[in-house]
């Protein structure tokens, strides 16, 4: 964009006036602030031993978890949307024949890089059985970096987990499952 | 000169030409949607997605009647003055009815089917379709059931194009697919106890629209947009069909044919559509390795390896290289280059050339070949460049035990055990033996310097097939980490900097050797005939 271009609109600093140029009815209001947020109520929580409340879990995006089907299988049927949705490449998925006659694909591996996740919700989004969510577990740790990346075990465990808190979003989001 | 008007364009065609309203939409730049019509097929006009309205113009008033039905283009031929509308209120109306048609049963299942991505119905859904479905969309799943040990049928996806039944019948002429029962109920099927079996069972996968037929070797185990196709060659045998080369990451995941009217048309054979495993084989050779001062097997770095290879070369004098006929033609010419830089009378001899049975022939003239290398004839005009004469492996193996020949280099790249302990031990005098392979073998194991090759995907060059056709191709996959394009290494050891240039090479072999002075311009895709060039010269001669 050049300095000439006809959508650039040229604003002049307003001149200080003598309060102004005084600085101390400024300094004043700055400490006045400081002073009113002294004695209001306190918005910080004191992690870990206090646990910050979160505001909606079915729209929050934490730890993911793959959910189980009325039989307990995994729901997920190895479709590869989330893998092809996920902006950082974290998803690994190997399928396979299932071994119940009414399914045809399962994941025979299910494998998220949570270091890698920058837990954009991408993959819960693609998924057309709902299989992949995204829960309100927040922290998040690990000793290791293999440690943080969840095979399709340890993300189901997470469903069992957190399944009775939090119920799967679909239904109550007015979802097809 | 003879034209056809499609879409008000005048298109010009040759007397000789024979072609219908689709191909003659696609020289006019339009493609006709169409599920049951294949170039390589008959003519069934059973889908009713090409239609399209036609008529005739008058030659000598140029008034133009039209039909009042909409007619299939697949079974309208182009004639002198046919006119083809392919876009219009009345067509798009009936491409969406038949769309709509077609999805009605059809199960919604496309997240699970590995058609989805490169899905006729999918397409021309987008394309074609109506903007709402008017049916009940309740997700189902498909019926499945084997057809032969290659092939699925996913019975619900099918939409009765029939271009497997007519395949089985026309190209393989074996009939083991069949269309069963009528109206809504018709289904493909094979009877009882005669499985669809034949060697190219395979291409049903390939001529089928949807997701009906699934290759079991490919089923489940990638999505179509994760893949890359490169141009590649079979090199299952000397036929060298033209295919895609489907990857992944390094991995190849399918091959299928691609199309090349001199060679191989619109299909290949199972031998070579599922003869890419051992690219991926757990006991590959990787690192290359030669034999220390205690005559036992070390590790060693190819860069480490290469001027300590060459000054042992160039110390035994005498040289014998074995031109493996798996190797493109660049790479045996820069082999043969290379050994006859150090000896100018190296003595050069072609590697085993397998052979299988004897050769298949189908009804349409397509051939699998019973010699199992891809450039036997290509690998035998180096030679003969180089040593006037070819000799081939089992000579070379009977004179080298007495002959004055210190050091060999052999080249290898075959799939199957090729050699035995017998034919090792006629190598057991040398000084220096080099072994350029992907396995292990009796004659590796006797190398003073192993050097992992590379597989045919990997590899970047020209192939001459049994009908004196040379394609050139490049590289699809990366060869896994410790081994090294064969053409890569002779580059190397030739002394010329950078990476291994095919096409710089497969110039100087085009100038200087005649066989292949055709190869000399750009290689089209689909080859070219390096026997024309001869023939033209041997007439005006």
């Amino acid at each position: 964009m050049k300095s000439d271009d006809p959508d650039i609109t040229w604003v002049e600093e307003p001149k200080l006036g003598l309060t102004g140029r005084m600085y101390l009815p400024l300094l004043v209001q700055g400490l006045t602030t400081t002073a009113r947020h002294l004695i209001s109520p306190k918005v910080t929580v004191s992690f870990p031993e206090e646990r910050p409340q979160i505001g909606n879990p079915l729209i929050y995006r934490g730890v993911h978890r793959l959910n189980k089907d009325a039989e307990g299988r995994v729901k997920c049927v190895a479709c590869f949307l989330c893998a092809t949705a996920c902006p950082a490449h974290c998803i690994d998925i190997i399928a396979a024949e299932s071994p119940w006659p009414d399914r045809e694909k399962y994941p025979e591996s299910f494998v998220i890089d949570e270091l890698r996740c920058i837990f954009c919700g991408m993959c819960e989004e693609a998924c057309p059985v709902d299989a992949v969510e995204l829960t309100s577990l927040m922290d998040l740790t690990g000793r290791s970096r293999e440690e943080m990346i969840f095979d399709k075990e340890k993300l189901l465990s997470v469903y069992d987990m957190t399944k009775d808190a939090e119920p799967m979003k679909s239904i109550a989001l007015g979802g097809t499952v | 000169m003879p034209s056809v008007i499609v879409d008000g364009k005048e298109i010009e065609i040759s007397p000789t030409d024979r072609l219908n309203g689709i191909e003659i939409a696609r020289r006019a730049g339009v493609e006709i949607p169409h599920y049951c019509w294949h170039p390589g097929l008959s003519v069934v006009a059973s889908c009713r997605m090409c239609l399209c309205e036609t008529g005739t113009r008058n030659p000598e008033t140029g008034a133009i009647t039209m039909m009042p039905k909409l007619v299939p283009a697949c079974q309208t031929p182009a004639k002198d003055n046919t006119v083809f509308v392919t876009d219009s209120e009345k067509i798009r109306q009936a491409r969406a009815y038949v769309e709509e048609a077609l999805l009605i049963d059809h199960p919604i299942d496309c997240p699970i089917c590995d058609k989805a991505g490169e899905c006729l119905l999918q397409d021309y859904y987008f394309l074609h379709g109506q903007k709402e479905r008017r049916a009940d969309l309740r997700p189902f799943t498909s019926r499945k059931r084997p057809m032969g040990d290659t092939v699925t049928l996913f019975v619900d996806r099918c939409v009765m194009c029939t271009r497997c039944v007519r395949f089985t019948r026309e190209i393989t002429g074996t009939s083991e697919l069949m269309v069963a029962n009528r109206g809504s109920h018709e289904e493909i099927d094979v009877l009882p106890g005669f499985p669809l079996d034949n060697k190219l069972s395979g291409n049903v996968v390939d001529i089928c629209p949807v997701g009906a037929l699934g290759d079991r070797d490919f089923l489940y185990s990638q999505r179509v947009w994760f893949m890359k196709r490169h141009a590649g060659v079979c090199t299952g045998c000397s036929t060298g069909c033209s295919v895609h080369v489907e990857e992944n990451q390094d991995h190849v995941y399918r091959l299928k044919p691609r199309e090349n009217p001199f060679i191989n048309q619109w299909w290949m054979c199972d031998e070579g559509r599922y003869g890419y495993h051992h690219l991926h084989a757990e006991h590959r050779l990787v690192g290359a390795k030669h034999r220390n001062a205690q005559g036992v097997l070390a590790n060693v770095e190819w860069n480490e390896m290469r001027p300590e290879l060459d000054a042992a070369l160039r110390k035994a004098g005498r040289l014998a290289a074995v031109l493996s006929p798996h190797l493109t033609v660049e790479e045996a010419y820069l082999l043969a280059k290379y050994v006859r830089s150090i000896d100018a009378n190296a003595v050069l001899a072609l590697g085993p050339v397998p052979v299988d049975g004897e050769d298949e022939r189908f009804p349409n003239g397509f051939t699998i070949h019973a010699e199992k290398c891809p450039n036997r004839r290509g690998v035998e005009a180096v030679l003969k460049h180089f040593a006037g004469s070819v000799t081939t492996f089992d000579d070379f193996v009977a004179s080298i035990a007495g002959g004055d020949v210190k050091a060999a280099w052999v080249s290898g790249g075959y799939k199957t055990d090729w050699n035995t302990a017998e034919t090792a031990a006629a190598f057991a005098g040398l000084d220096v033996l080099v072994v350029q392979d992907m396995f292990s073998s009796p004659l590796m194991e006797q190398a003073t310097h192993q050097l992992p090759g590379a597989g045919f995907a990997e590899r970047d060059g020209s192939y001459v097939n049994f009908q004196d056709r040379l394609q050139s191709v490049r590289w699809a996959i990366r060869p896994p980490a410790g081994a090294w394009v064969d053409g890569q290494i002779f580059w190397q050891l030739l002394g010329k900097p950078g990476l291994f240039n095919s096409r710089a090479v497969l110039s100087d072999v085009a100038a200087e050797i005649l066989f292949f002075e055709a190869a000399g311009a750009e290689v089209p895709e689909t080859g070219v005939d390096l026997r024309a060039k001869l023939l033209a010269e041997t007439g005006t001669k």
